[in-house]
């Protein structure tokens, strides 16, 4: 199955694929923009600062999701020596990185009217600059580390590590007192978030991982080029 | 009705700043990636310019050096 997934076999599909990507996450965020920003309701307690969760939320998810995507692959990879899943994983860390930062800077923003302060050095907040710090660890190993072998072993142990702080950020709030509100939206039990707040919500994480899957391709085939100028070089 | 959206009672400071700060960031992050691209690109260009022509067709023969020539404008 992976030899389908050969860098060679899919990048007429991920050099194509970008621009029709950009043109659907353009249509999806104006949506999303419009619904979060000017026709979702405001809240009866937090009023209109409410709509910062409309980027706040899909950013933590989103950064979630990629890093555990990048574990996984990062694990995968390993055991069965798929290079190409070192590729995909090196070639989604930005986005997640950047999510990342977003998660962080739009919280402390939304925190400053909501619980007085900028910061606090709660459990969930502090997790997810942990996060931060492992992506940041994770992007500098590729840049230090020449040699392959070498930078797929330390970018699969980063990631390790890193994964254990993910079950930390999702539980915080209910293992330990927090000033960050626990979860809204549940998959397996009823959601406590209204359905004009939902459908926003829904539209913007949808938005933001276009956004993601635009930068993974674009990122993608340049590391592609790249290899193949260090092909051309040993011609 | 415009001052509304701005002010927001108060806490458009703060949502405007939020929004404003994410759509920066994905401008920026994508302006960089699209910079990268474009010079990896370029360096491949002029490589394959410089080969022979014996070099240059053994190249040719791979099928993603013919994609990354045939998209040469692509994002």
């Amino acid at each position: 199955m992976f030899k389908y997934l050969e860098p060679n076999k899919i990048f007429s599909i991920t050099s194509k694929a970008p621009k029709y990507v950009f043109i659907v996450f353009i249509v999806v965020l104006t949506i999303g923009l419009l619904e979060s920003l000017v026709l979702s309701p405001e809240d009866y307690k937090q009023s209109h600062s409410v709509r910062i969760m409309y980027v706040h939320v899909p950013a933590a998810w989103i950064t979630l999701g990629i890093f555990s995507t990048i574990t996984l692959l990062s694990i995968i990879g390993y055991i069965f020596k798929f290079k190409n899943f070192f590729l995909i994983s090196k070639s989604l860390a930005p986005s997640g990185f950047i999510f990342n930062i977003i998660a962080l800077v739009t919280g402390s923003i939304w925190g400053k009217p909501t619980w007085g302060t900028w910061w606090a050095w709660d459990a969930r907040i502090t997790s997810m600059l942990i996060l931060l710090m492992f992506y940041g660890l994770y992007l500098l190993a590729w840049r230090i580390y020449q040699d392959r072998e070498q930078v797929f072993k330390i970018t699969s142990m980063i990631t390790i590590l890193g994964i254990i702080n993910v079950p930390i950020i999702k539980y915080s709030v209910d293992w330990w007192n927090t000033l960050h509100q626990p979860a809204s939206i549940n998959i397996l039990s009823k959601s406590s978030i209204h359905s004009s707040m939902l459908f926003p919500l829904l539209i913007m994480t949808a938005a933001f991982a276009l956004f993601s899957l635009l930068i993974f391709l674009m990122k993608y085939n340049t590391e592609l080029i790249k290899i193949k100028n260090k092909g051309l070089d040993r011609l | 009705m415009i001052n509304e959206l701005i002010n927001m009672n108060g806490y458009g400071i703060y949502v405007w700043s939020a929004f404003i700060f994410t759509l920066l960031n994905f401008i920026l992050l994508y302006a960089v990636i699209k910079i990268q691209y474009a010079k990896e690109k370029k360096k491949f260009i002029t490589k394959f310019g410089s080969l022979t022509s014996e070099k240059a067709s053994f190249a040719k023969s791979q099928s993603i050096n013919r994609e990354i020539l045939s998209n040469i404008s692509n994002i």
